[in-house]
């Protein structure tokens, strides 16, 4: 993507990153502990469900922390690559592995078409333009044959992991899912400390600058769009696989909105923040569920209470008394 | 009776007449979010859920107070308004310094509150509220038949966006708010109180909401969800329009809805994403939007 005069113009922003600082390190470490043993002291499919949403929100905060490109629409992909992955698994009954690979790769589709258009506004426009586009696949979805309607998809299969392997089994599959979303997690961690990812700072920064500079910022900006529609389609993907279910719930606007909530807890622009931010609002639908719409109101409080007092978010809190990025 | 490409008439005439009430309410809605982006420079998220509280505020002020559908045109709007002119004060003022897109966030998370809040105390079924007595029945104007509350929705949405429009391009009052979008600073120093004048076009936008949510009372079921949706399509009017001029978000609203309505007729399974294909489109074509002067 990035042509070769602009690798060597980011090359000495590079210098004082290379490498991982020791205690991301030990952090990234340590993380992959907890994660090995999370299923063993809370279910499996909750565990799961953590991954799934940790690596989405990882996605997004890929292009809204590091891109500076607010998207409201990012449940199409993750609920489009859902479908296509429950349709995969059950119409034409490929593995999860395979099945998981088409959605992700129907979600980076996705992306490239709503990302070449949406990068042509910016700000909240830009944010009016995601969301618009995601609402027009949301219809899609509710009328398409494949996907069921009000339905979704149900019963999905989860066939044998390579066709050897039985995932039927949530503790066994759960190791599988881990691989994946931590795998995710360290490829947007690379992306966001490479020259792309530095230049991508410096249009989020400064975009007229980095035009003078002679970097081509649109492409850098789709490029970054598509990579995170693919994570979201990553994510997508595996949580229908986990579930056995693709429904219109992961395509609609209040998922969208959500991702953006776990963001904004966590922390923008931080690594572990989307992380944490996806930990905590996952663990308080799953206790508050019993409140029914009160669980809406609360989520629109922390919305508020967040833009209002709290825009570093959790780990961004902690980042700045520690005086290390986390 | 003569057909059109094989489409009788009325149906013709009946989608158009539908296409011009949803046009009405992008008008209103989208001229809403037009006002308060010029002078606040945030898009306000809520302005669904303004427009739902209109209608809810109607709906109790009959059914708790006794107050007709004529003075709730003119008191649900003011009640709303007064609400958002709050919210403006407590918060969302807080934000002018910052990126816009934290006003975004904001109103959101206010419009999710909002919204909930009302799901729990009404539910999700949607409640009755009756045409008023003088606007029920309908007129028979040989080729369709024309209910008068629809036409009065109509003509109400095209006095209220006109009016507006006067306001602000051809009045002193006007002259203020378009000098203060330009350049507040210099506005504030010819004496003019530009905080109290952001507060007062925030309540307005939200009033124009609230209007719209009356409007929209007797002829949709009135639901906490009903602006959810339907401001997701505004944004996309917005988009297509730009949110540089006045008239053209009128216009643009206006055009849509009845482009939404033919649609309905020649291409049924088309008409909820038209609206979507056009806004790509216009990406394409004219990126800053049909009457749009700022990226």
């Amino acid at each position: 993507m990035s042509t070769s005069e602009n690798t060597k113009v980011a090359l000495p922003a590079m210098t004082h990153t290379v490498g991982m600082p020791r205690h991301q390190k030990i952090i990234f470490v340590l993380l992959l502990g907890v994660l090995l043993a999370l299923p063993f002291m809370v279910y499996p499919v909750f565990a799961m469900k953590v991954l799934c949403f940790a690596l989405f929100a990882c996605a997004f905060n890929l292009l809204l922390g590091f891109g500076g490109l607010l998207s409201f629409g990012h449940a199409a992909y993750f609920g489009m690559a859902s479908y296509v992955c429950a349709h995969a698994a059950k119409v034409w009954g490929l593995t999860p592995e395979l099945a998981i690979l088409a959605g992700t790769a129907t979600a980076a589709l996705l992306g490239l078409v709503i990302g070449s258009l949406a990068i042509r506004r910016q700000g909240i426009y830009f944010a009016m333009v995601t969301l618009a586009f995601a609402q027009m696949v949301y219809f899609f979805a509710l009328q398409a044959e494949f996907t069921g309607g009000e339905d979704g998809i149900q019963s999905v299969p989860r066939n044998d992991l390579l066709g050897m392997f039985p995932m039927s089994d949530d503790l066994t599959f759960y190791f599988f899912v881990l691989a994946i979303t931590y795998g995710g997690i360290l490829f947007i961690y690379r992306i966001t400390h490479s020259p792309f990812g530095q230049v991508l700072k410096s249009i989020r920064e400064n975009e007229p600058r980095a035009v003078s500079l002679g970097y081509r910022v649109n492409r850098y900006k789709l490029m970054v769009f598509v990579l995170s529609a693919t994570f979201a389609g990553l994510a997508g993907a595996t949580k229908s696989q986990v579930f056995h279910l693709a429904s219109l719930t992961d395509v609609h606007w209040t998922m969208s909105g959500e991702v953006v909530l776990m963001t904004l807890l966590g922390g923008m622009g931080t690594v572990l923040g989307p992380i944490v931010g996806a930990a905590v609002v996952v663990t308080m639908q799953n206790y508050l569920a019993y409140l029914g719409a009160w669980v809406t109101v609360i989520q629109g409080c922390i919305f508020v209470v967040g833009v209002l007092l709290f825009r570093e978010g959790i780990i961004g809190v902690l980042s700045r008394i520690l005086k290390k990025p986390l | 009776m003569f057909e059109l490409l094989g489409i009788p008439p009325q149906v013709l005439m009946g989608q158009l007449l539908i296409g011009l009430i949803n046009g009405s309410f992008y008008a209103v809605l989208s001229l809403g979010l037009a006002v308060i982006f010029g002078l606040l420079n945030i898009i306000n998220f809520a302005h669904g859920a303004q427009y739902m509280m209109g209608a809810f505020v109607s709906w109790m002020l009959l059914n708790y107070l006794g107050i007709g559908y004529w003075p709730a045109l003119i008191l649900a709007p003011l009640v709303v308004g007064a609400i958002g002119i709050v919210l403006e004060r407590t918060m969302i003022s807080r934000l002018y310094k910052l990126d816009h897109l934290y006003g975004l966030l904001l109103t959101f998370g206010l419009a999710l509150i909002i919204q909930g809040l009302f799901r729990n105390y009404y539910g999700v079924s949607g409640l009755p509220y009756a045409i008023p007595p003088a606007l029920q029945g309908g007129q028979n104007l040989g080729f369709m038949f024309l209910p008068n509350y629809r036409g009065w929705v109509i003509v109400a949405s095209v006095i209220v966006c006109f009016g507006t429009w006067f306001m602000i391009e051809k009045t002193r009052l006007g002259s203020y708010l378009r000098a203060a979008t330009e350049n507040p600073e210099l506005v504030g120093a010819f004496g003019i109180n530009v905080p109290r004048m952001i507060t007062l076009t925030y309540g307005f936008g939200v009033g124009l909401a609230a209007f719209a949510g009356v409007l929209a009372a007797p002829i949709y079921s009135v639901n906490p969800n009903m602006g959810a949706d339907l401001i997701i399509v505004v944004f996309a009017v917005v988009v297509i329009g730009g949110m540089g001029s006045i008239m053209g978000a009128i216009l643009t609203g206006f055009g849509l809805g009845i482009i939404e309505g033919l649609t309905r007729v020649f291409y049924p399974e088309g008409s909820a994403v038209v609206i979507f294909v056009i806004m790509a489109i216009v990406l394409m074509i004219k990126p800053e939007g049909l009457f749009g002067n700022t990226a």
